[in-house]
Formats: structure tokens, sequence, C-alpha cells
């Protein structure tokens, strides 16, 4: 119980982080690039941290959330497209949750015409019911998960240091297929819509500033396991996967080979259920978070506990995003990884105009006083900005002038599977 | 009716017809009259802004304002503190309506036009809460505005009339100068002032607790969740804390006491007058979930030589609280606990009728040391109402009422 007791919107937010999305994009990045991409992986832990900090910093210390305050220093109609922005990239997120659920249950043999309505109402009735509280720390609990992988990485034996050398050796590749999943990698593991949902959280818990540090320490360890997760991931993916010539993940077995080291022949069995987690974890947790940012931000009324009566456009948003999520995911041929891959990426895009408005609002003096932020903060979260701005206008460039573009047929995930 | 949105940004035109500038906001000044706009400030470019008068204002619609002044008669623009701006103050920010009992963010603010010799005076009528003014803001300038009002016409409309519109202003000193008039909020329900606080940011709910009298807010606090009480506790100075905790119900005023850190909690009980503060620590002494840290001290008893006219006078002198009395409880000269009278009894019975005679047939009652479990059985299968709570001398200390059961009930499904 005393797991129970410790965890933080932090540590929750990161375990989200890591979604059916979020893996994918992890086995890809091994699997097609081996140990080239792990040096990203510091910078993004750096980023990760500096960002959230910042939502949790302005939660504790204004008392609002982050599209409340976008909304009173910038107006509603700025903030309504912002909305529109946060609502197309969740829908994005919904889809490949959604697509994680299919994916997994197929493994069983279960057809996806079955699994995702299924999975969709549940997640409906256990938020609308108020049980999602309780349940939440069901999946939290569940996503120990994520050390099969490193057991896995261990028993496959890799080359720790190749492994070693790329992670703080940058290697670039001017290609597409390169930087689209550098972008994906930033997209999933710094998702824009957390830092809607950590300042919410705290705000919500009503963190005292005297308490700050405790917030802190939570989004620091938060910041931490997941990047872990990340780190040993892409390693095992390379281990096995890259290192057995399999540098293209197609459907959901072969991801779950990765962990044959461990599993052997109940490897796909043991990826399923896990990624059948993380699924159903981040679709009950952002399917409401949007719906309540939304509405915060538009001033409509929002809550589970308002009533369908008192908050009808919250519950119609909530109850939208989930039915077009799954929705989407059973029209005939959906490609459900190159789905769960280029949502992470779409995340990489609206995140700099995210940062713009946090940066604007984190260092009005109005509004935060002495803890505005300090001259580090600004310089890696501005650079970040810079960034992400310079990869997405690259990448757009790359798939314009027709240079080598894999974002199709043999590229980004293969056939539509 | 014409919109603030409508207004925004108009082009404003002088008294020969040339173009001056843009409007910025519009203010009132709560000085002269508390819902009149006084002045539009007019931007123009990178020169200085000005100010128009309400005299100076001709005529006004939807993107264009006329003045009956020259350029040259126009004031050059100073920000003022103790004017409120409408797209500064008002804009995207939340408010309290008094009559909805509820926070709202403000989406656009109606103002009505009354011609006044020769000038067009605009009064500030409602605030538009709904989605006709989210549209208008956001369609302002992409449609023409002849067509966004009458699409208007077919949304359902959500406005508070100005009257019963609460500002929230964080600032002490700028709610000074703004003169405000008289919050309304202390006419609402105290349970409903608990839900307003709940849902603001720290700064504004210290604001509102400001606005309220001791007792008010006493009351609003006693209904507040106990995390968010102990902070506004600790956020509104160790004073003002004293003197509402010394007018809280002393169940709940030991319960917040109970949240806050040691010392601050120490500094609170030596600010507030000693006989109350003593009555809390002596509370603050049983665990929370015992029979004594869920009952209240102030409790009625009479002698058992009492009649039943001298139990009533000795109501009417107080300071027992009688609205939520339902029994009357009789002791002996040792202050024992013999016997319980339902009110309905003294009620009917006669002038010169002595309460022992009364009691009822079995008495109920439970040891400070009871478990809240065991309370909230007897409360159930019993159907009480209250229930008397001794110490170990079998000393009558205090009364666990249903309401408190049910709080404590409420916070766990919660």
């Amino acid at each position: 119980m005393f797991f129970l007791a410790v965890i933080g919107p932090g540590l929750i937010i990161s375990n989200v982080d890591n979604d059916a999305g979020g893996i994918y994009t992890y086995s890809l990045a091994g699997a097609r690039f081996g140990y080239l991409l792990l040096w990203t992986l510091i910078p993004m832990a750096v980023i990760l941290y500096v960002t959230e900090e910042m939502a949790a910093r302005m939660g504790v210390v204004t008392g609002k959330g982050l599209s409340d305050l976008i909304r009173e220093e910038y107006g509603f109609r700025t903030t309504f497209f912002l909305m529109v922005a946060v609502l197309a990239v969740a829908l994005g997120n919904i889809l490949a949750e959604f697509a994680g659920v299919a994916a997994s249950l197929e493994l069983f043999g279960v057809s996806r015409y079955i699994s995702v309505p299924v999975g969709a109402a549940l997640v409906w009735v256990l938020v609308v019911r108020g049980t999602a509280r309780v349940v939440e720390k069901i999946f939290l609990f569940l996503c120990v998960f994520y050390l099969a992988y490193v057991a896995s990485a261990f028993l496959a034996q890799p080359d720790w240091l190749t492994a070693a050398y790329h992670t703080v050796r940058p290697t670039v590749e001017w290609n597409s297929s390169y930087l689209l999943l550098l972008l994906a990698l930033v997209g999933s593991t710094v998702a824009p819509w957390q830092h809607f949902y950590l300042q919410s959280a705290v705000v919500e818990k009503g963190v005292p500033l005297d308490r700050y540090r405790e917030t802190r320490a939570d989004v620091l360890v938060g910041c931490i396991s997941c990047m872990a997760i990340v780190f040993f991931i892409i390693v095992c993916c390379a281990a096995t996967l890259h290192a057995a010539g399999h540098t293209e993940i197609r459907d959901a077995a072969e991801a779950a080979e990765a962990l044959q080291p461990l599993a052997g022949r109940y490897a796909s069995a043991l990826f399923a259920v896990g990624l059948l987690n993380a699924s159903l974890f981040a679709a009950s947790v952002l399917p409401l978070s949007s719906a309540y940012v939304i509405c915060e931000g538009l001033g409509v009324e929002a809550g589970i506990d308002k009533g369908f009566r008192e908050a009808p456009i919250f519950y119609w948003l909530y109850t939208a995003l989930i039915v077009a999520g799954a929705g989407l995911i059973l029209l005939p041929g959906t490609p459900l990884v190159r789905i769960m891959v280029l949502s992470q990426a779409v995340n990489a895009f609206l995140l700099p105009v995210v940062l713009i408005f946090m940066l604007k609002l984190v260092n009005r003096k109005d509004l935060m006083g002495a803890w505005r932020n300090t001259r580090a903060f600004n310089a890696v979260a501005w650079g970040t900005v810079a960034a992400m701005i310079l990869l997405t206008l690259v990448l757009i460039y790359l798939a314009v002038s027709g240079a080598p573009v894999h974002l199709t047929a043999q590229g980004f995930a293969g056939p539509p599977g | 009716m014409i919109h603030c949105t409508e207004l925004l940004d108009a082009s404003v035109y002088d008294a020969q017809g040339h173009y001056v500038g843009r409007v910025r906001d519009l203010c009132i000044v709560p000085a002269e009259q508390a819902n009149r706009i006084a002045r539009l400030v007019i931007a123009r470019g990178r020169y200085q802004s000005l100010l128009a008068r309400y005299d100076q204002i001709a005529s006004v619609g939807p993107g264009a304002v006329r003045l009956n002044a020259g350029e040259l008669d126009l004031e050059l623009y100073r920000p003022d503190e103790s004017w409120l701006t409408l797209r500064k103050d008002l804009f995207d920010q939340q408010i309290i309506d008094i009559h909805g009992r509820k926070v709202v963010r403000v989406n656009d603010v109606g103002l009505l036009e009354q011609p006044v010799n020769g000038h067009v005076e605009l009064h500030v009528m409602q605030v538009d809460v709904g989605l006709a003014g989210a549209l208008r803001r956001l369609l302002k300038g992409v449609v023409s505005a002849a067509w966004l009002r009458a699409v208007e016409k077919r949304l359902p409309t959500r406005v508070i009339p100005w009257e019963f519109v609460d500002m929230i202003e964080p600032d002490a000193l700028r709610r000074l100068k703004l003169k405000l008039p008289q919050s309304r909020l202390a006419e609402l329900h105290p349970a409903d002032i608990a839900d307003i606080i709940e849902e603001l940011a720290p700064a504004e709910r210290d604001a509102v607790i400001e606005t309220l009298d001791d007792a008010t807010a006493a009351e609003a606090l006693g209904e507040v969740k106990q995390g968010v009480q102990a902070r506004i506790l600790e956020e509104i100075g160790k004073e003002r804390a004293a003197d509402i905790l010394e007018r809280m119900e002393p169940d709940e005023a030991a319960d917040a006491l109970a949240e806050l850190p040691a010392d601050t909690a120490a500094e609170v009980l030596k600010d507030m007058e000693p006989q109350e503060a003593d009555e809390l620590v002596e509370l603050l002494q049983y665990e929370e979930n015992t029979a004594g840290g869920l009952m209240t001290p102030e409790v009625f008893s009479v002698g058992a030589e009492a009649t039943v006219v001298q139990t009533i006078e000795a109501l009417r002198r107080g300071p027992a609280p009688v609205d939520a009395l339902d029994t009357v409880y009789v002791t002996d000269t040792g202050k024992v606990l013999t016997g319980a009278v339902p009110l309905g009894r003294l009620l009917l019975a006669v002038a010169g009728a002595r309460l022992v005679t009364l009691r009822t047939e079995q008495l109920m009652f439970v040891d400070t040391e009871a478990e809240e479990k065991e309370v909230i059985e007897l409360f159930d299968k019993y159907n009480l109402r209250s229930l008397p709570v001794v110490d170990s001398d079998q000393k009558l200390v205090g009364v666990i009422t249903a309401d408190d059961i049910i709080h404590r009930q409420w916070q766990r499904l919660k």
C-alpha cells in the first residue's frame, strides 16, 4: 500500500507516456537503427524534466490549469485554436491506444471488431462511474511489465560498450525515415498534452508552495523512470530485432520477438498483456483529461462529478473522443503500427507551440513573481522550441523535395497491417 | 444592446468624420458610476493612446464609433488602477454568478445604449457566459456583424445580469481602489459559498474570504473540504484565522486546526479567546476517528429537578444553539448523564412537569474512546439523530449529531 501512497501525478504521467504509441516508437527505433538513436535520451530527459517542472511550478504558484492561464492571458480566440489543435493531437493518441488494444488482443486471436468496441465501452463506463481513480492504480502497478524489457535486454547480451558509446555520441542521418523517428521519439516522451494534464493534477492536489519540493521530486522520479524504460526497450530491440536483421516492425508479433530472450515462446503473450495494459491505461486517462482541458479553456462546465445535465458538452466531447478513436481503428485496412508511430510525430509538431505559451507565462512577473524560470531553464526550453521547429521544417522540406522519402512503402511501417 | 466585442477594435471617427484610431478598451470609473462606460481608450498605433469621455461619444455601432468632439479635444491616456477595464479585468476572467451560485468565465459583456442630450451613454447590463458570446469572439472580423447577429439569435443565450456579478480581485490594494460594490456573496447559503471557494485558485479564494464577515466566513469554511480549509487558514494570517475559528462549530474548528502544522496551530490558538481556545485544545486530544473526535462540546443539559418551564426559560436565555437542537440532556449534580428528553416530548408536556419524568426509557450514549464505526452502527440501528458522549467518569462532555455522521460518510464516498 505504501507504493500507492507515494505515487504522484509525475509518476502517473510518465507511465501514461509510455503508451501503445510509445512502445512501438521505441521498438522501431531499436529495430531499425540499433543503438544509433540512444544519444537522444539524455537531451530528451533534460527537456522532459525542464518542461514538466515548468508546468508543475505554474500549477503550484498560480493554482490554475494551463488552459485556464492561456485563456486568461491570451483571450478566447487563441485558446480556441490551441484547443482545436490539442483535440486533434489527443484524437491521434487515442487512436493509437485503441490500435494498441486491437494489436495486443489480435495476438491472442481476438478480432479487433470485438476487442476495440469492448475496450472502448469498458473505458467509458469505468470513467463515468468514477471508478477510474482506483483502476488507474491497478494499471500503474501493471506497468511493472516494462521490467520484462530490462530483463530481456540483459538476457539478449547486447553490446553494452556500443550502447554506452551511442548514448553519449550523437549521430544524425539526414533522411526522412531517421528524422521522422527522431521526432516521434521526442513526441512520445515529451507529449504536449502531458503538460496540461500535469498542471491540472498539481492544481487539483492543492500542493502548497512550501511543499513544492515534493512535487518536484515526483516529477524528477517520473522523468528518470520514463527515460530508463525507453533506454531498455531500445537496447532490447537493438540486441534482438536489429541484430537478427529485422529492421521493420510490421505487426505486434514482430515487436513481441524482442522479448524472446526472457519469455521464449511466451514472448508474444507477455508483450500482448503489457501492450494491452499500457493502451487501456492511457485510454482511460487521455480522453478524460483532454475533454477536461478543452472545456476548462473554453469556460464550459467540466468534470465527472458534475453529471450530464450540468456539463453536456464535456460528456459529449469525452464520448466523441472515445467513439471516434475506436471507430477509426475499425475501418477496414487501418494500418495499426503506422498510426501508433505517426501519432507520436504529430505530438512533436504541437510541442513547440505549447512550449511557447508555457514559456511566455512562466516568465511573467505578475503571475510567477520570484518563481520565474532561471536562465538555464529558459535556454533549454527555447532551444527545444527552435530544435523542434527546425526538425519539422527539415522533414517537410525532405517530404516536398522528394529526397530519400520513406514515408510509405518500405519506409515507415511496412504494408498496412 | 451592443456587445463589447463589437466595439473592441472598432474604428473611431471624430466630429468631422476623420479617422482617429481603434477602440482598445472600455473603462468604468466606479467612483463616478458603477455601471457606466466612462472612458474609451483609443489606440493610435505608435502614437500615444487617447481617451474619449462618455459625453464625447455621439453614436456607436458594430465596428464603428463616432465622437461629437474633435481629435484635439481628447485627453491623453494614462493607465489608472482605480478604473475597471472591460478587456483586461473582465474578459476571459472568472467571476462569481451570485444568482446561479457558481464560478463562470466571461465571454463577452452586453452594453445598453442610452441617448442623453446629444451623446450616447453605454451602460453595462449583463455578462455573457454562453455559446453566443464565444461564437462572437471567435468569428469577429471573419464574418459580417449583421450575419453574426442573425446566427446568434438562434443560439441559446446564457447571460448574467450585471447586478448578480461578483468580481474577484485578488489584489487587496487594487480592490480598495476599485471601490467594488459590497459583495453579495454573503447572501448565499454557506454551503454554496464553500462550493465556490473550492473552485477558485488560492489567491482568488483568499480574496473571497476577505470580503466575508467572520461569521459567514466561519460557516462557509466549515463546509469546505479539509485540505483546502487548512490552506486557507494558513494563507489568511493567524489573526483572521483565529477570529474565524472562534465562530466555527467547535468540532469543525478542531478538525480544521488538526490539519494545520503544529506550530501554526499553536500560534492561532494563542490569538483566540482563552475560553474558546481551551475548548479546542480539549477536543484536539481526542483521536479523529473516535466519538471524542466526532462530537461537539456544545451540548445543552439541565438538572434532574428542572421543570419544562425552567428548561424552556434556560433555552431562551441562551447561549445554546437551538437550530440543530433535538434532545435535552439531564444530568445530576456531578454532571453525570442520567437521561435524555427529545424536544417533541418537551413540547407536548405540561408546563410544570419535571424532566426526570419525561426521559426516554432507554438511554443511549457512548464513551469518548468509542470507535467511529461503533458510533455509526448505533446511529443506524437505533435511527438516532443525536448521541451524547460521556468521559470515563460518565460525565456528559459532548454530543454527536447526525449531520456529523453524514458529513464523514460523504467525504469518504467522494
